[in-house]
């Protein structure tokens, strides 16, 4: 790694400060940001942690319903907490990664990234979240914008993560079998408005909603409603399968992703 | 009743206790006083000329000590190989050099440029990257055929193609033709054996230290021979003779072969120390592991095996490209050759066999040995040709095998080798009634409700091990001997130390080998520890590859045991005034034959330390002995493997629903440790079967560099207990070697790819994909996909 | 340079680290808790795992200045006070699950991550669990034996099921 400084604020306001300096990150867990540095592949002067900052942690119910989730929770304490309000996303974050991953890694850290692989990318825009920053709210169907990109300004940070609940929801990840990665992930969520199903790991554009499935579903809440396999232009082909195997795949997992719903 | 100490005594690893504590020495645990670090800046084009190497703004960054290129090991030797193939020609291979930093040219990604000496591992880094390299990019040569295509870019100029030898071995291409042209049926078969890293979970590490008093040079590698890595450094590459250097190699992380060869790195540090002055250590990286370790298999083969008109093999023809890669690693040429060729009879007794192997250089990282090293790429072809045709046949796969199955022994195949002992009907008959296999059909019709194909795959195997006797290798090209070597030292007041020229790295020899002892002397196994590992204790000995630990070095352990006894006989006769052909040594206690006399193991040990009352006449004092143990033949470990697996048809997904082993390792010294042997292998032939992938685009770019891209076996891809049997009660003992053992350490890598990938292919059958008749490992989900679809 | 305060093994230690000191260096270079092994560079292997405040994790992917004010437990703090190996560590030597070891103590303090929150796992959330710790030797099946026999269950009866 190169040499940087490192700073631990305890409130949002200290990060933020913190983070106005030249080449200064955020850190969140870690889980993908210090592979990143030890690779040599970001030169930070100032990784601003925000581990320590206690007003981000934690899942609770908003006042609409909402589940709330602090930018800085450990996807192994919204696989706890969650478990009851919203289990399918309880279910999501409690097979991120390894547990020693899930201990570390944060929701904030995981959507600010937006890896094309992640899961919760999947999750938020399945849900039609809100990622609440220091700054503003962003909807989900704004803040996802292509692999590694998101409507994220330079030191802003995401302090909460607001999930509408579904009435049913079920998230199935085929994974790719060495990072364990979603190879593809696809959310599904019904609401009393509609369906939006999102997909993870398979577009070269990242997190996308799969507007076909979701107007067949919305009529018809049932696995035989699923469309056919979209096309495979634009997925990612790699060592791990081609963009046709994945736009396969995205049938496959979305009709199972509907079966478990149920 | 299993006995509690002893051979046969599933003894508890005494070795465990310091691993379990953290209290393990490994060589990254080692630092020596003043110590600075190296980093190697290594050529991420596959290809390339080097016109430059700028080091003047480097070398003045922070913490630098020194920078080095290839200039400066202009006055030493190459990286050497072990093993001179002769060609069919009768020409031996072509060895280009292979300098410790690239000279003239680059030639894989991960090729070692210039070396940073630095006071710290950062300093050393951020230094690298101030080198300014001038390197002209060259086209890459990945694809082995292409290699031998006329006019293809050479690896390595100063040869006249990318060809390093065309091999043939085996039956006569008369006799052979022959036997094809007689044939009632022929089946065909063209596979891969897929690019392997072998992995080990402790990265490869070295340390060089120099003593400028003595002028004496020490280095603590990761390795699985330190003998050979002093004969090989010392001799061939840097000129520093044996008694001025010492190779140390403490508790080592796990080898699977690709810690047997003699690396760059290594030589670097033990040359740095000297120029800077300096200890100087490496540590790779994970992600420098994946371009620098040796890699495995990577063979492109068509086989073809030929059948009477009663199913009998009458004869087995192999075409095989080998890859080299850009280098000969240490024992690289030996693997597509005679570990490989010398199997291709397999447990049959099939007249006419014919191999041919060419090896080819590629801009790719070295591939050398790795667990099995040639005879899973043998099995592999075999069985999964002998499946092959049992399916165009319509006949049951276990039947074919059967009735070609090779019955008397010794038998003398048409590969070279001749099999000592076996009883291939047995472990068949154990795995038969291991796996159930009447209850398949069951299984099968429980899965298909559940939209899964089921399918069962078996496979039979046989391996050469105990490597290897010296004279008949010598004769094939090694450039060593391969015998093994134990010092015994009784200690005054009984206790011994026993010096191996094995390394224990996961083995567990520390455990073993005193059983071993400890039951020919009749005194407690606590009274006997092992040491290995370090060059200045031990005596010449090959190391630990090939499951030779115990049938080799073991074997020289028993013989200089074997000469304690007579002497302390002689010292017993002595000091209970007998003959010494009377004395009878049991349960630690020399007595006269016939009579109540008797002294005590302590007794005699003491008298040969302090001989006060002594035949000094006669014999020396003292009791240490050292025992130089060459084999007669290689031992043949043998045995059927079964597994059923479950396919998803809509994902590709593979998933092992049940395995069975059913080996014959001859005697077993400690069954507990022989079944962790067999379930680490086979969770490598999963993963080589399943999983494993070590792939270069056409650039020659590394595109599985890390876990991110290549896929470990991981718990859950093992089966679970209740469907998961190894058996190792199927027992012919070696016929010569004095312990009656075999080698265990690499028959469950060499049994399971083709167990998985039969299993796979039935699987795909009882689905009605009856057009699939091969899907190249690892069966991942896509290729599975891809093969159903017919993409 | 920062200086970290933490109790590793129920010691209180203090260092100066830089900002890119990782927690795995700060046990292994300053405290030379060796036992603490590095395997990977992508956060995978497991082979570093440490428990920080009670929780299971790959001390190669925290920072040392992370840890500052928690409390650290190593390989080399999980043998009973008299020194004897503890119910897991004596199930491994039981069961043989470990081989070359490098893997052992990051497996070692994952199963014991795992029994404190379910003491009595099924086969198949043993072998879920060790998701992030890779084994090249043993095939994981005695590693997985070790641990249901550390959580007290029965492992021939549940190798008959």
């Amino acid at each position: 790694m190169y040499s940087f400084d490192i700073q631990r604020p305890t409130s949002i306001a200290d990060a933020v400060a913190a983070l106005s300096t030249d080449e200064a990150l955020p850190l969140g867990g870690g889980q993908t940001l210090i592979p990143t540095l030890k690779q040599r592949l970001s030169a930070p002067s100032v990784l601003v942690s925000l581990g320590a900052i206690a007003e981000i942690k934690g899942v609770c119910t908003g006042d609409d319903g909402a589940l709330c989730i602090g930018g800085g929770t450990t996807h192994a304490t919204v696989a706890k907490e969650a478990a009851s309000s919203y289990p399918a996303l309880a279910a999501l974050a409690g097979n991120i990664g390894d547990p020693a991953v899930r201990n570390r890694g944060t929701i904030g850290g995981s959507l600010a990234n937006n890896d094309p692989s992640a899961c919760y990318p999947a999750a938020a825009l399945a849900s039609g979240a809100t990622i609440v920053t220091n700054t503003r709210s962003i909807a989900a169907d704004d803040y996802f914008q292509g692999m590694f990109a998101t409507a994220l300004n330079e030191g802003e940070i995401i302090t909460e993560v607001r999930f509408p609940v579904p009435e049913k929801a079920a998230y199935m990840k085929f994974e790719q079998p060495a990072s364990r990665f979603a190879l593809v992930g696809v959310f599904v969520a019904k609401y009393a408005d509609g369906v939006r199903v999102a997909v993870t790991g398979a577009s070269e554009d990242g997190v996308f909603r799969w507007t076909e499935a979701e107007a067949a579903l919305s009529s018809n809440f049932s696995a035989d409603a699923v469309p056919a396999a979209p096309s495979g232009d634009g997925m990612i082909s790699d060592l791990h399968g081609s963009g046709a195997y994945r736009a396969h795949l995205i049938a496959v997992m979305t009709k199972r992703a509907v079966a478990a719903a149920g | 009743m299993p006995k509690d100490h002893g051979i046969g005594a599933s003894q508890k690893r005494r070795e465990d206790v310091r691993f379990l504590t953290g209290a393990g020495n490994y060589t990254d645990d080692i630092n020596v006083h003043g110590q600075a670090y190296v980093h190697f800046l290594r050529s991420d084009l596959a290809h390339g000329k080097i016109n430059n190497i700028d080091t003047s703004a480097a070398e003045g960054m922070p913490g630098v000590v020194r920078i080095f290129t290839g200039k400066d090991f202009e006055g030493v030797g190459g990286l050497p190989c072990g093993w001179q193939v002769t060609d069919k020609h009768g020409e031996p291979m072509k060895e280009p050099a292979h300098p410790v930093l690239a000279q003239g040219k680059v030639r894989h990604v991960g090729d070692p440029i210039a070396a940073v000496v630095a006071d710290s591992l950062e300093q050393a880094r951020t230094a690298a990257e101030a080198i300014v390299l001038d390197i002209d990019e060259l086209p890459a040569v990945v694809d082995m055929a292409k290699a031998l295509e006329a006019g293809s870019t050479k690896v390595h100029d100063d040869l006249a193609d990318n060809l390093c030898y065309d091999w043939q071995f085996g039956t006569d291409t008369e006799t052979t033709d022959a036997a094809f042209k007689n044939a009632a049926h022929v089946t065909t078969l063209e596979l891969v054996n897929n690019r392997l890293v072998a992995n080990p979970m402790e990265p490869r590490v070295a340390v060089g230290d120099y003593s400028r008093a003595n002028d004496e040079h020490t280095l603590y590698t990761t390795s699985q021979n330190p003998h050979v890595i002093r004969l090989l450094m010392g001799a061939f590459v840097l000129g520093i003779p044996e008694h001025k250097l010492r190779v140390v190699a403490p508790d080592v992380g796990g080898g699977f072969g690709t810690k047997i060869f003699h690396y760059a790195e290594e030589a670097f540090c033990t040359f740095a120390a000297k120029a800077c002055n300096r200890p100087v250590k490496w540590t790779s990286t994970r992600s420098e592991a994946f371009m620098s370790d040796a890699h495995g298999r990577d063979h492109v083969t068509k086989i073809e095996l030929a059948l009477d008109k009663d199913n009998n093999f009458i004869g087995v023809r192999t075409d095989t490209l080998a890859n080299m890669g850009a280098y000969l690693s240490t024992f690289s040429s030996s693997v597509p050759t005679w570990l490989h060729g010398t199997l291709m009879a397999g447990n049959y007794k099939t007249p006419a066999v014919q191999v041919n192997v060419k090896a080819v250089f590629t801009n790719t990282v070295p591939v050398d040995a790795y667990r099995g090293a040639g005879r899973p790429e043998a099995t592999f072809q075999l069985e999964r040709v002998i499946d092959k045709a049992a399916r165009e046949l319509g006949v049951d796969p276990m039947q074919l095998r059967r009735q070609n199955f090779i019955t008397s022994f010794p038998y003398e195949t048409p590969v070279a080798v001749a099999y000592d002992t076996g009883d291939y009907h047995a472990t068949m008959d154990k795995m038969e009634e291991l796996m159930d296999i009447p209850g398949f059909a069951a299984r099968r019709a429980e899965s298909e409700k559940n939209g899964k194909l089921r399918g069962l795959g078996i496979n039979c195997f046989i391996e050469a091990c105990g490597i290897a006797p010296s004279n008949l290798v010598g004769q094939l090209g090694a450039r060593a001997g391969l015998y093994d070597a134990a010092t015994v030292r009784v200690n005054a007041t009984g206790s011994i130390s026993v010096m191996v020229g094995a390394h224990s790295h996961g083995q567990g020899h520390e455990t073993v080998f005193p059983q071993v002892v400890a039951e020919m002397l009749g005194i407690d196994e606590s009274m006997v520890d092992i040491v290995h590992g370090d060059t200045s204790k031990i005596p010449f000995g090959m190391g630990t590859y090939g499951s030779r630990s115990l049938a080799v070095c073991g074997s020289a352990m028993v013989r200089a045991t074997e000469k304690i006894i007579n002497k302390a006989k002689k010292i017993a006769g002595h000091l209970l005034e007998a003959s010494d052909s009377d004395i009878e040594l049991k349960d630690g206690q020399f007595t006269v034959a016939g009579t109540d006399k008797s002294v005590a193991w302590g007794d005699v040990t003491l008298a040969a330390y302090v001989p006060h009352n002594y035949p000094l006449e006669d014999i020396e004092p003292g009791l240490e002995e050292t025992a130089f143990y060459d084999p007669a033949n290689f031992t043949y470990p043998a045995g059927a493997y079964a597994c059923e697996v479950e396919v998803d048809p809509d994902t590709g997904k593979v998933t092992i629903e049940k395995f069975v082993s059913a080996d014959d390792f001859g005697n077993v010294v400690n069954p507990m440790i022989v079944e962790g042997q067999v379930h680490g292998g086979i969770a490598q032939g999963i993963g080589q079967a399943l999983l494993e992938n070590c792939a270069y685009d056409e650039n020659g770019q590394l595109l599985s560099a890390s876990y991110m891209d290549y896929a470990m076996p991981r718990a859950d891809d093992i089966p679970h207990m209740a469907s998961y049997v190894v058996d190792h009660s199927c027992q012919t003992p070696c016929t010569h070697n004095p312990l009656g053992v075999k080698g265990c350490g690499e028959a469950g890598a060499i049994g399971s790819p083709p167990t998985v990938v039969n299993a796979v292919i039935d699987a795909l059958h009882s689905g009605g994909h009856t057009h699939v008749n091969h899907i190249d490992m690892p069966v991942s989900p896509s290729r599975v996909w891809a093969a159903i679809n017919g993409q | 340079m920062t200086k970290v305060t933490m109790t590793v093994n129920g010691k209180t230690v203090s260092g100066e680290v830089k900002g890119n000191t990782l927690l795995t260096e700060f046990l292994r270079e300053d405290l030379r808790l060796t036992g603490t092994h590095v395997g990977c560079d992508t956060s995978q292997c497991g082979a570093c795992v440490v428990h920080v405040n009670g929780e299971a994790v790959k001390s190669c992917t925290m920072f040392a200045a992370e840890a500052d004010g928690a409390e650290v437990k190593t390989i080399e703090g999980m043998a009973n006070a008299d020194g004897s190996l503890s119910v897991i560590q004596q199930a491994f030597q039981d069961y043989h699950g470990l081989q070359c070891g490098f893997c052992t103590p990051g497996m070692v303090m994952s199963a014991a991550a795992l029994l404190k929150d379910n003491p009595k796992p099924t086969e198949a959330e043993v072998r879920d669990y060790l998701e992030g710790n890779i084994c090249r030797c043993t095939g994981y099946h005695n590693i997985v034996r070790a641990i249901m026999a550390a959580s007290g269950q029965d492992v021939p009866a549940v190798a008959a099921e």
